[in-house]
């Protein structure tokens, strides 16, 4: 079991909120998944011509100084710096691919948990509380998100094993359910050339959304192509750098709840995620159609 | 949080104010197991008492368990399994239901103005269940003896495997209605997606058309029930056969 929201704000103008309004969201998932928390929120667009890379060390006391100057002098320019807990949000002039390179070869401890321009991407073991805590989840402003909070189920309670997994840039997903053929389709990618840090079921069909979309396929067909392609149980939100999706499997036994204003759409496991906030009881609530994907995006 | 009235030394109280010979309990304040224990305390053959529900946020299992012949009215959505296993109690949820509304049901009316999520009345074995909007897949699952009247549309797999009672749906059900079935009855007034394994068409008698009269009308929907066609057990499965029950 585990628990998974989604956010989007419609306006402008009530961009300050997400934060304040996100994080009882992820705390009210905590009984369907008190092991680990996590969440992706697009704000803060870089530059043009800069890449945002949200970084992770395992320990607490690593000197991200060596990072932005290392960073700097291969990319040339000034390297933007911001510490949250275990992660590192650096704003770089250049391209993805040369800094990824970099941060690859001279410090393999360094995880990079999202690329792109707008996402950020925090995880962490410990109760959805605790995880928002560490993070400042309330006080941050942003257009949408997307969180999950984890029960274990088929593979470790680490931070790598957390969601949500990046799938390109300004690209992440969060699951619920569990993945039945994730072994053979993750051997399938491995040959495509799809690299994956753990044996996590989840980061699987992130690697799958993303080896598609790699290929040239919208979102939308991904989706499609992944209800003949994973066998097992799924509802996906997947974070888009202008919007989010939600799809359920045909079967449909892990559960969903959509909800619209005129302000905000919102997705959750379970209403209890969404009662508060504003305009929750006038909102338009439904329960997502299985094997329909449903796409928001701000125009 | 819990909040403690009057003296330290009794048990609380629920807070909350009757008027009228109804009680209110807001579960902004009271948590849903101190309410639920509160119904529960009351005698089977207490005189029939009103309740009214507040900010249930899709709190879980709120009014589950009850045995009194009261009327309970939740203003809101409501989370997994409200009114679980309920006897005579009528619990009205002015909003959506999620998963396991009215689950194993044994008497009593449970109505939801708003949609119900999956596995609505699950192996429900007596009572009403009336959903006013539409129910998500599995509704009716396991039936055994309840009735269930869907103002709209079912979802796939409803009344899997249903043993006894009535599932009316005035709108759609999607695919694999009844399958695996055993002697319940399925009106449905709109299309099927697809017919389960051994569940068929079956002609409507007149008692039977009389039940499915008497449902909408217990359940308020002004549908026309000429326009429904039932579906029910073909009996062609391996437990149906004779040539089987030396096996066991």
């Amino acid at each position: 079991m585990c628990g998974i929201v989604g956010l989007f704000l419609k306006q402008k103008s009530i961009e300050s909120s997400l934060g304040t309004w996100l994080e009882p969201m992820l705390v009210g998932m905590s009984e369907r998944g008190p092991d680990s928390a996590g969440f992706a929120i697009y704000h803060d667009v870089a530059p043009e011509g800069s890449v945002k890379l949200t970084l992770q060390h395992p320990e607490s006391g690593f000197d991200w100084g060596t990072i932005t100057q290392g960073l700097g002098t291969e990319l040339g320019g000034r390297v933007a710096l911001t510490v949250r807990g275990l992660h590192a949000v650096v704003v770089a002039k250049g391209d993805e691919a040369e800094a990824r390179v970099w941060i690859e070869q001279n410090h393999p401890s360094v995880r990079i948990t999202s690329a792109g321009v707008a996402i950020e991407i925090y995880k962490e073991k410990g109760l959805p509380r605790e995880v928002a805590e560490i993070y400042g989840v309330r006080r941050m402003a942003g257009s949408h998100a997307v969180g999950h909070t984890r029960m274990a189920t088929e593979s470790a309670v680490t931070t790598e094993h957390s969601h949500p997994f990046s799938t390109g840039s300004d690209l992440c997903l969060v699951h619920n359910g569990s993945l039945s053929n994730h072994n053979r389709l993750r051997a399938d990618l491995e040959r495509c050339g799809v690299t994956f840090e753990t044996d996590n079921d989840s980061e699987v069909a992130a690697g799958y959304l993303a080896h598609r979309m790699a290929n040239g396929v919208t979102l939308d067909q991904a989706l499609e192509s992944s209800l003949v392609d994973l066998d097992g149980f799924f509802t996906f939100a997947v974070g888009t750098r202008d919007g989010f999706a939600v799809l359920r499997d045909a079967v449909a036994c892990k559960p969903a709840v959509l909800a619209e204003t005129d302000q905000w759409v919102a997705m959750a496991s379970e209403y209890r995620s969404i009662a508060h906030l504003p305009g929750a009881h006038e909102a338009r609530i439904w329960e997502p159609v299985p094997a329909t994907v449903y796409t928001w995006a701000r125009n | 949080m819990k909040l403690a009235y009057g003296s330290p030394f009794r048990r609380p109280s629920t807070p909350g104010h009757a008027t009228d010979g109804m009680t209110t309990v807001d579960l902004n304040r009271v948590d849903i197991r101190e309410l639920n224990q509160r119904l529960h305390d009351l005698p089977a053959d207490d005189l029939r008492g009103e309740w009214r529900v507040q900010e249930p946020g899709g709190g879980h299992a709120i009014a589950v368990g009850l045995d009194a012949p009261i009327t309970i009215a939740i203003e809101g959505h409501v989370g997994y399994y409200c009114a679980g296993m309920n006897q005579q109690a009528e619990v009205t949820v002015h909003g959506h239901a999620g998963p396991g509304v009215a689950e194993n049901m044994m008497s009593g009316i449970v109505r939801v103005t708003g949609s119900a999520s999956q596995s609505a009345g699950a192996s429900a074995h007596g009572g009403l269940l009336v959903i006013e909007g539409d129910a998500s897949s599995r509704c009716g699952i396991s039936l055994k003896g309840g009735d269930i009247v869907v103002g709209g549309s079912v979802g796939h797999m409803s009344a899997f495997m249903a043993q006894a009672g009535t599932l009316v749906v005035c709108g759609d059900a999607g695919e694999g209605l009844g399958d695996s079935i055993y002697e319940a009855e399925l009106y449905i007034r709109g299309s099927v997606g697809g017919l389960g394994a051994d569940c068929i068409e079956k002609t409507i008698g007149d008692e039977q058309r009389q039940r499915l009269v008497g449902l909408l009308e217990q359940a308020g929907f002004e549908a026309n029930a000429d326009v429904f066609r039932l579906y029910g057990s073909a009996r062609q499965l391996y437990n149906f056969d004779v040539d089987h029950a030396g096996a066991y």
